[in-house]
C-alpha cells in the first residue's frame, strides 16, 4: 500500500525533516504516527498524499512512484486516499451534505447518484440529521465526521489523518477514535498521525515514532524481531 | 458546465464586492486605453484628411493632342499607386485660380494658365519616395512640359505620420501592458479570495482543469461586462467632448468596438488563467 524507501525530505529554508525513513504500510493496515511537535509526522502524510516530493528516495502509495509521478497523475491517486487533518478544513459557506457532494462533484460523479450517497456516508458517520447544517452550527466532532464522511466519498483504499482528534474533547476523541476503527475493520488502511500518547498506547495498532525526522521505533519491527526468537524452554 | 456555473454565481454571491471592484477596475483600465485609442483614431483620421491634399500637378505643353493626352490618363490612371487623375482645362486653372484669390482676379484676366493633370495617391503610398517616383514616371511623356509637387510637405508629413504611428504604437503598447497587470492582479486577488476551497478541491482529487474552468468563466464574463463599461464611457466622453468643443471628432465603428469588448473578455480570461496557473504552480 505505502513504501517509504529511504525517504529524505529537506524544506528550502527549514532543513531536513525527514532523514532516511523506510517503513511499508500493508493493505487494510492501521497504523500511528507518533513523536513530538516538529519530528516530521505531517511531512510523512505529505509525502503520502503526494503534496510534497521527497528531496531523495522514493516513495510508493499504490502503485504510483514519487520518482515519476506527473502532476496530472495526483489527482488520480487523490480520489483513492481519503484525507483528514486536525482543522477540519470544510468550506463554511456550505451546509454538511454540500461539502460531501462537493467531493462528489468536483470529481466527476453522476449528478443523481449524489444525494444518496451523501446520505449513507451520513449515516455512516452518524449524522443523518445533521445534512443541512452548516459546519458552524456542529461541534468539533460533528465537524470531524463530516470531513471524515467527505474523505469517503470516493471508497478510498487508505485514509490519512492528521491529528484528526488535535482540537477535541476525550469523548469527541473517542467518538472519532471509534470511527475510525470501523472504517478500518471494513477493508480501508488508515494512517493516522496522533500526540494523544494515551490513545496510542490503549490501542492495540501499529505504532511508528519518529523523532526529529528519524523514525526511532516501530511497533511492527519489533514484533517482526520478537517473533522469530526460539520459545524459552 | 451547469456546475462551473454554479461556482461562478456561487463566487459572485459569497465576494459581491470584490467582483463589483473587479469589473470596475477592468472597465477603468479598458476605458483608460479607449480614450487613448480614440485620440489616436482622431489623430490619423486628421491626418488622412491631410495626406489627401498630396498631389502631383503635371503641366501639359500648349497644343498637347488630345487623344495622347487621354490615352495617357488612362495610363496613369492604371498605375498601381495612383488613386485618380483629373484634367484641369486651362479655363478650369482659371477659375480655380481666381476662386483661390478673389481680390486679385484681375491679375488672372490676360493670364493663360496651362492645362495640367492633377494626380492624386492612394493611401499608403504617399510617402517621399513613391511621390518622387511616380512623378518621374509620368515625366516621361513627351507632352509633359513640367511635373510639380510640394516635395518639403511631403517630406514632413511623411514625418508626422512615421512618428505619430510610433508613439501611437509604443503607447498603446504601454497602456494595453498596464491595463493587464491591474486586471491580472484584481483577478489574482480573487483566485487569493478562494485559495482555501481550491485547496480542498485539490485534496479530494480535483484536476487541474477543473479548479480553472470557474475562474476562466468569470475572468471572461467580468472582461465583457468591463469591456462593454468601457465602451460606454469612452462613448460619453466621446459625446462631451464633441458637444462642448463642438469638435466633430470620429468614435469606434461598430465592428471595432465590439473587438474592444472582445478584448476586454480575452484579456479577463487570460488574466485568469494566469492567476489560477500560477496560484496552481506555487501549491
Ligand atoms: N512547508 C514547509 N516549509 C518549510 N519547512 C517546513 C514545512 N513544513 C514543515 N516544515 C518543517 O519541517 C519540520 C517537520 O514538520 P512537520 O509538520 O512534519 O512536523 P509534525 O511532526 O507534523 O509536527 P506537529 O506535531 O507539530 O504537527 C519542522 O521543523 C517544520 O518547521
Ligand atoms: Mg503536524
Amino acid at each position: 500500500m505505502i513504501r517509504f524507501s529511504h525517504v529524505t525530505k529537506e524544506y528550502p529554508r527549514s532543513g531536513v525533516a525527514l532523514n532516511n525513513a523506510s517503513f511499508t504500510v500493508a493493505k487494510g493496515e492501521f497504523a500511528f504516527l507518533t513523536g513530538p511537535s516538529g519530528a516530521g509526522k505531517s511531512t510523512i502524510l505529505k509525502l503520502v498524499y503526494m503534496e510534497e516530493r521527497p528531496t531523495s528516495g522514493e516513495v510508493r502509495v499504490g502503485g504510483i512512484r514519487s520518482s515519476d509521478v506527473k502532476r496530472r497523475e495526483i489527482p488520480k491517486l487523490r480520489r483513492r486516499l481519503g484525507i483528514v487533518f486536525q482543522d477540519f478544513r470544510l468550506l463554511e459557506d456550505r451546509t454538511a451534505e454540500q461539502n460531501i457532494a462537493f467531493a462528489l462533484e468536483v470529481t466527476g460523479t453522476a449528478r443523481d447518484a449524489i444525494p444518496a450517497k451523501v446520505g449513507r456516508l451520513l449515516t455512516q458517520v452518524g449524522l443523518a440529521s445533521k445534512g443541512t447544517s452548516f459546519p458552524r452550527e456542529l461541534s468539533g466532532g460533528e465537524q470531524q465526521r463530516v470531513a471524515i464522511a467527505r474523505a469517503l466519498v470516493n471508497d478510498p483504499v487508505l485514509l490519512i489523518a492528521d491529528e484528526p482528534t488535535g482540537n477535541l474533547d476525550e469523548r469527541a476523541t473517542r467518538g472519532i477514535f471509534q470511527l475510525l476503527r470501523d472504517i478500518n475493520a471494513s477493508g480501508t488502511a488508515v494512517l493516522m498521525a496522533s500526540h494523544n500518547l494515551e490513545l496510542v498506547r490503549r490501542s492495540e495498532y501499529r505504532v511508528i515514532e519518529v523523532t526529529r525526522g528519524q523514525i526511532v521505533f516501530d511497533s511492527a519491527e519489533r514484533a517482526a524481531a520478537e517473533q522469530p526468537a526460539p520459545p524459552a524452554v | 458546465m451547469r456546475l462551473t456555473l454554479r461556482e461562478v454565481s456561487l463566487g459572485l454571491k459569497r465576494a459581491p464586492l470584490l467582483s463589483v471592484l473587479s469589473v470596475l477596475t477592468i472597465a477603468f483600465s479598458l476605458f483608460a486605453f479607449g480614450l487613448f485609442g480614440l485620440v489616436a483614431l482622431n489623430v490619423s483620421e486628421a491626418l488622412k484628411h491631410v495626406e489627401e491634399r498630396v498631389e502631383i500637378r503635371a503641366f501639359l505643353a500648349d497644343g498637347a493632342p488630345i487623344e495622347a493626352v487621354s490615352a495617357a490618363v488612362g495610363d496613369i490612371a492604371a498605375f498601381p499607386e495612383v488613386a485618380h487623375v483629373d484634367i484641369i482645362t486651362p479655363e478650369q486653372a482659371l477659375a480655380r485660380a481666381r476662386k483661390e484669390m478673389g481680390e486679385f482676379q484681375d491679375v488672372f484676366d490676360a493670364a493663360v494658365l496651362p492645362a495640367s493633370l492633377e494626380i492624386r495617391l492612394k493611401p499608403g503610398y504617399r510617402d517621399p519616395a513613391t511621390v518622387r517616383e511616380v512623378a518621374e514616371r509620368v515625366k516621361t511623356y513627351s507632352f509633359v512640359d513640367d511635373v510639380r509637387y510640394c516635395e518639403e510637405w511631403v517630406q514632413k508629413l511623411y514625418n508626422i505620420r512615421t512618428i505619430a504611428g510610433a508613439t501611437g504604437l509604443v503607447l498603446g503598447i504601454a497602456f494595453a501592458g498596464v491595463a493587464i497587470i491591474i486586471i491580472g492582479s484584481t483577478i489574482r486577488m480573487t483566485v487569493l479570495a478562494r485559495a482555501r476551497e481550491i485547496s480542498i478541491m485539490r485534496l479530494v482529487g480535483a484536476t487541474d482543469a477543473f479548479v480553472r474552468r470557474p475562474f476562466l468563466v468569470d475572468g471572461f464574463a467580468k472582461g465583457v461586462v468591463g469591456g462593454l463599461l468601457a465602451l460606454a464611457l469612452a462613448w460619453v466622453a466621446y459625446r462631451l467632448v464633441d458637444q462642448t468643443l463642438g469638435i466633430s471628432s470620429a468614435f469606434f465603428k461598430t465592428g471595432s468596438a465590439a473587438v474592444g469588448v472582445l478584448a476586454g473578455g480575452v484579456i479577463g480570461l487570460l488574466g485568469s488563467a494566469m492567476s489560477v496557473g500560477r496560484h496552481l504552480r506555487d501549491v
